[in-house]
């Protein structure tokens, strides 16, 4: 093993994790606001995935310039859940943890089911798009353009999230509404209407993420189930509902997949991960960077 | 301007107030008060929509309240403060009051109010990027009012403002109340320490076990024997 394979392979897995990053991070940002998992969050990325290859096939739309609109197409699909699904599963007087997990489990499994009828299972991918199959040499390292590019997005998303959290009126409601959702009538704020606005802005994220795969990855009905176990373990290892911890925690689970691949057999690959994760619920519970 | 009309406002199947009746006109500080479970926290809840009345009616301005969303009623210009306070613990004090106006659009107008909470409780604008959370209770209520007056209401309603404060910050939120009114607010507070709000209040209702025992201006709520005894340990 040189100095170099290995800076090749961190190199790779920055990349694929700040992805990890933008995939898992409206994931956190819903459990944040009201303490939901969205056990369709992987299914919100094969929607996301489907959307940016039929834009391709049908209207020749580059994933690149797809991006926005998938991310405005899921916003408002995120919405509608919330409305039409999630704010029913809440009022659950009894067994409302249950209740909550099933609605958004029954919703993955319905839209995996939709996906298999209408999308077929076959395998389908993005070919001569703008980006996808180049790459990029700085130093004697490659680093393949969609990746590189996705970390970018990531970086800009994370950034005016920043922005938008801090900054904005409605990011200080969406703040006010994490720490006390029964409290916002008093100023005059309606929660569902954050509620339904915070999982547009979850499942707009998770769209954005979901263009940029599709130049690299295949198109299945099935492809959000594995990308969504890294997103809850990138959200459980960032600390559950931190926004930024997941920014954080996507890096880590990229670096460490990379890693775990120098020394392990590459169908080892998610040991590693699940093995940092492991100890991170042993020594520090609430994630690197959740409070309690 | 705020007039309830025979409110029955029950939990899970128990009554908490029943047919109960109050009158607010503008301008007024009214009192409602009652020994603890009379259901003075309940009428002020089935005002503000944080309960829904079984029955009955309430009116502010001439429109029906009862059954809207209770952001709804808040935007109507009703301010509550509920008895736990609810602010947003984590966020500072110039967070929490910002959300006060989050209805408003446009700078000068949202912030228009702060010249007021600022002169009722110079404190806070010493503490202003402290989170809420670190106040002490007396100024978590300054707060909470504060947050409450940044909604523009032109009804004011206090849940016990003076519960787990110290006496001095007491009185100092009493005095606040009496110059929130001065400057033309409404103002109904629910309270158990009736002497001194007596002092502050133009009428009174009292509350017992889900029914209006008795109501008058606050003199003669004063001079009533039995209130006397009973109220006021005299």
């Amino acid at each position: 093993m040189t100095a170099e394979t290995i800076i090749q392979s961190l190199a790779s897995g920055l990349l694929m994790g700040l992805l990890y990053g933008l995939i898992a991070v409206g994931l956190a940002l819903i459990f944040g606001l009201m303490d939901v998992v969205n056990f369709a969050h992987g299914e919100f990325l094969m929607i996301a995935m489907y959307a940016t290859f039929f834009l391709f096939a049908f209207f020749a739309i580059d994933p690149l310039l797809a991006a926005p609109l998938v991310a405005a197409a899921l916003f408002v699909f995120g919405a509608l859940v919330y409305l039409c699904v999630v704010r029913f599963a809440v009022r659950a007087k009894a067994n409302a943890g249950m209740v909550q997990i099933f609605s958004t489990f029954g919703l993955a499994i319905v839209m995996r089911g939709l996906a298999q009828f209408f999308f077929t299972p076959d395998y389908r991918s993005i070919t001569h798009s703008w980006l996808g199959g180049k790459t990029f040499s700085i130093a004697g390292i490659y680093l393949p353009v969609p990746q590189l590019a996705g970390a970018l997005v990531s970086i800009a998303a994370f950034t005016a999230l920043y922005f938008f959290i801090n900054r904005t009126d409605f990011g200080r409601a969406l703040e006010a509404t994490r720490e006390d959702a029964g409290a916002v009538a008093l100023v005059g704020i309606d929660k569902n209407r954050v509620f339904a606005l915070g999982w547009g802005l979850g499942a707009a994220l998770v769209g954005l993420a979901g263009a940029i795969m599709a130049m690299f990855f295949y198109v299945y009905p099935d492809v959000g189930a594995s990308f969504a176990l890294i997103a809850y373990v990138t959200v459980a290892l960032g600390g559950f509902g931190s926004v930024f911890g997941a920014f954080a925690g996507g890096i880590v689970v990229g670096l460490v997949e990379a890693g775990t691949t120098l020394i392990l057999p590459p169908s080892l690959k998610s040991v590693g991960i699940y093995a940092v994760y492991l100890l991170v619920v042993f020594i520090r519970p609430r994630g690197l960077f959740g409070s309690l | 301007m705020l007039s309830m009309h025979e409110v029955t406002t029950a939990y899970q199947g128990l009554v908490a107030i029943s047919a109960v009746s109050i009158e607010v006109a503008k301008g007024e500080i009214v009192l409602v008060a009652g020994a603890n479970g009379a259901g003075k926290s309940t009428l002020i809840k089935s005002i503000a929509g944080a309960e829904r009345p079984r029955s009955g009616t309430v009116t502010f301005d001439g429109a029906r309240l009862d059954g809207l969303p209770q952001h709804v009623i808040t935007a109507r210009g009703i301010a509550y403060v509920p008895e736990n306070r609810r602010l947003f613990p984590r966020l500072s004090v110039h967070d929490n009051l910002r959300l006060g106006s989050y209805m408003y659009r446009g700078e000068a107008d949202r912030d228009a109010p702060l010249e007021l909470v600022f002169q009722l409780f110079p404190r806070l604008s010493e503490r202003l990027e402290q989170r809420a959370e670190t106040l002490s209770g007396g100024e978590q209520q300054m707060l909470a009012i504060g947050r409450a007056l940044m909604t523009r209401p032109r009804l004011l309603m206090l849940d016990e403002p003076s519960q787990g404060i110290m006496p001095k910050l007491v009185d100092e939120i009493f005095a606040a109340v009496k110059r929130i009114r001065d400057t033309g607010m409404t103002v109904l507070i629910v309270e158990q320490r009736m002497a001194e709000c007596l002092e502050i209040a133009d009428r009174a209702y009292i509350l017992q076990t889900g029914r209006v025992l008795m109501q008058g201006t606050a003199a003669e709520i004063k001079g009533n024997p039995d209130v006397r005894k009973a109220y006021l340990g005299l």
